[in-house]
């Protein structure tokens, strides 16, 4: 089955420098330290972990926005190492990300159809027609109407927005899509819009997902291997059963106990808890 | 006598396109000793409700209510310097952004003594000393070191505690926290949330949370309302809410949260709202 790995990371480090001043020394920080994971094609890796655990730097070497210190990834059998080789083309259409904060990642003076042509219009020689063409029937992909396509992104709600960031990933037919807490700034009742409309992304096009998060009632209900992230380093990863029903590691503990639960009984414990 | 009572709150804003209306008539109660969630997605006016009651917004809003009382006084009649003696003093807020929230100019330490010398009668080394004994209730470590740290030193988390130090810092009858946790990890968003109940506890105020996280309400509730687009859905106390929710909506709130999902798809509020017809 190793045919069926479409990412492939083994031991890979992140080192930051910080520079120092008058009365400080510089020093350096390793925001990844030794990750590695297999990722099969069609499934979804969910990267868990709090503030600093270095779950975003992991993504921005995916994504190759950064590059990284030392260790090796590979996507759909291409080598990725933009520090010695720079990115082609080819590396660009493998994989695309969406962004935590829709109203961030769209440029306000830039029509949703020319925001969804971009990536088009760099990275291939297809006639503007033909973008066109694209732009629209991605549009309705992701569930938005053809009359969208000429408007701004100060006209969508944030629901939408996101909805317009998926196509735009989209767009390269990449093979895998990073998505970067692509729902923690969603009302609840758009959340649930969001994943059924990944969901079926991932099965018309197969599309392999990371998905990073911090929420694990999202991960529970969309990864099939889970990966905890605590300082760096991968302290627990497994299939998401093994994960969420037998945690071995302490911190992925603690964050079970800190996740709030919503069901009757837990609020049924918790009162009795109160009146005694 | 409850110690909120708000009777058909309405709160409308002026726009280029006539009067917007955030809220059409909600009714508040809120018990000393009780927690009382308010639930709701974003523009469901939960916010602005509490923000009218603090007497925070902007003159472009329009609020009447049918009444208005906190401890018998009535709120809407109280002149801005009369309102200031009871802000902050006996009813205090905290917010969402916990760093937003701090003045990144000042140490902690001022800007707890701040609200001290404007609402007690404390001087000094007084206020220096009492602002330690806030720190070290809110479960800052080395507070005596940390009151001297600016905002930018501490964490989100930290900043929050500084925050609820300040709210708590004249032992408030109400605290009302409005999204007190979004912004903060799960692990410090615990931390948190045993904070703000333990306080209330000792402490016997009324707590008011705002909050979209089901979670959340359900970790700290005694009593919930569901509000949607201005107008209450539903009022219950938190176990029957998650056991017998009465409002469609409401069903439709508890059926999108990923860990209730039954089949392959959620259910979203949409899937909800021709059925129910909210």
């Amino acid at each position: 089955m190793e045919d069926d790995v479409i990412l492939k990371v083994r031991d890979l480090y992140r080192t930051y420098d910080i520079s120092g001043g008058l009365l400080r020394k510089a020093s350096q920080l390793t925001a990844v330290k030794g990750v590695s994971f297999d990722v099969e094609r069609g499934s979804t890796l969910a990267v868990v972990g709090e503030s600093g655990c270095g779950k975003s730097t992991l993504a921005r070497m995916l994504t190759m926005i950064d590059a990284q210190s030392s260790g090796e990834i590979e996507i759909d059998g291409l080598s990725i190492d933009i520090s010695k080789t720079g990115i082609s083309r080819e590396m660009r259409q493998k994989v695309q990300i969406v962004f935590q904060n829709p109203y961030g990642s769209l440029n306000p003076r830039q029509k949703i159809g020319h925001v969804l042509e971009e990536p088009l219009l760099l990275n291939t020689d297809m006639p503007s027609a033909e973008r066109r063409d694209l732009a629209l029937e991605m549009l309705q992909k992701v569930g938005l109407q053809p009359e969208h396509y000429g408007r701004y992104p100060h006209m969508f709600s944030g629901g939408q927005r996101q909805r317009i960031a998926i196509a735009r990933a989209i767009m390269m037919q990449p093979k895998l899509l990073v998505l970067d807490e692509p729902v923690s700034a969603l009302d609840l009742s758009v959340q649930a819009q969001i994943l059924n409309l990944l969901a079926d992304l991932q099965e018309e096009m197969g599309l392999t997902y990371v998905f990073i998060s911090h929420d694990l009632s999202v991960v529970r209900y969309i990864a099939d291997k889970v990966m905890v992230m605590y300082f760096g380093e991968v302290v627990e990863y497994g299939t998401q059963d093994e994960v969420f029903d037998n945690p071995q590691h302490d911190y992925t503990k603690t964050l079970f106990a800190a996740t709030p639960k919503a069901d009757v009984e837990s609020i049924r414990k918790r009162l009795a808890a109160k009146a005694a | 006598m409850p110690l909120l009572e708000i009777r058909s709150l309405r709160v409308a804003f002026d726009t280029a396109k006539g009067p917007f209306k955030a809220l059409d008539g909600v009714d508040y109660t809120v018990d000393a000793g009780e927690v009382l969630a308010i639930v709701g997605e974003s523009g469901s006016g939960k916010s602005v409700a509490m923000l009218a009651t603090m007497g925070l917004l902007p003159d472009s809003a329009t609020i009447t209510a049918d009444k208005m009382d906190f401890e018998g006084i009535d709120l809407r009649t109280l002149s801005a310097k009369e309102r200031r003696k009871v802000i902050g003093k006996d009813i205090s807020m905290i917010f969402q952004e916990p760093i937003a929230s701090l003045n990144p100019c000042f140490t902690v330490g001022f800007q707890l003594g701040e609200t001290l010398k404007v609402h007690t009668d404390l001087k000094g080394r007084q206020i220096r000393d009492r602002s330690i004994e806030l720190l070290t209730d809110v479960g800052i470590p080395d507070p005596a070191g940390r009151i001297d740290a600016f905002p930018h030193q501490m964490s989100g988390g930290q900043c929050q505690r500084v925050m609820i130090a300040m709210a708590i810092a004249c032992a408030p009858k109400l605290l009302i926290a409005d999204e007190p946790t979004t912004a903060l990890d799960v692990t410090i968003q615990k931390q948190i949330l045993d904070l703000l109940v333990q306080l209330q506890q000792d402490s016997g105020m009324g707590l008011i949370m705002i909050t979209h996280d089901m979670g959340v309400v359900a970790e700290t509730a005694d009593r919930v309302i569901v509000q949607y687009k201005g107008r209450k859905m539903e009022e219950a106390d938190v176990l029957s809410l998650f056991e017998n929710p009465q409002s469609p909506y409401t069903r439709a709130l508890l059926s999108a949260l990923p860990e209730n999902a039954t089949g392959d798809r959620l259910p979203t509020v949409s899937d909800f709202a021709e059925a129910g017809g909210f």
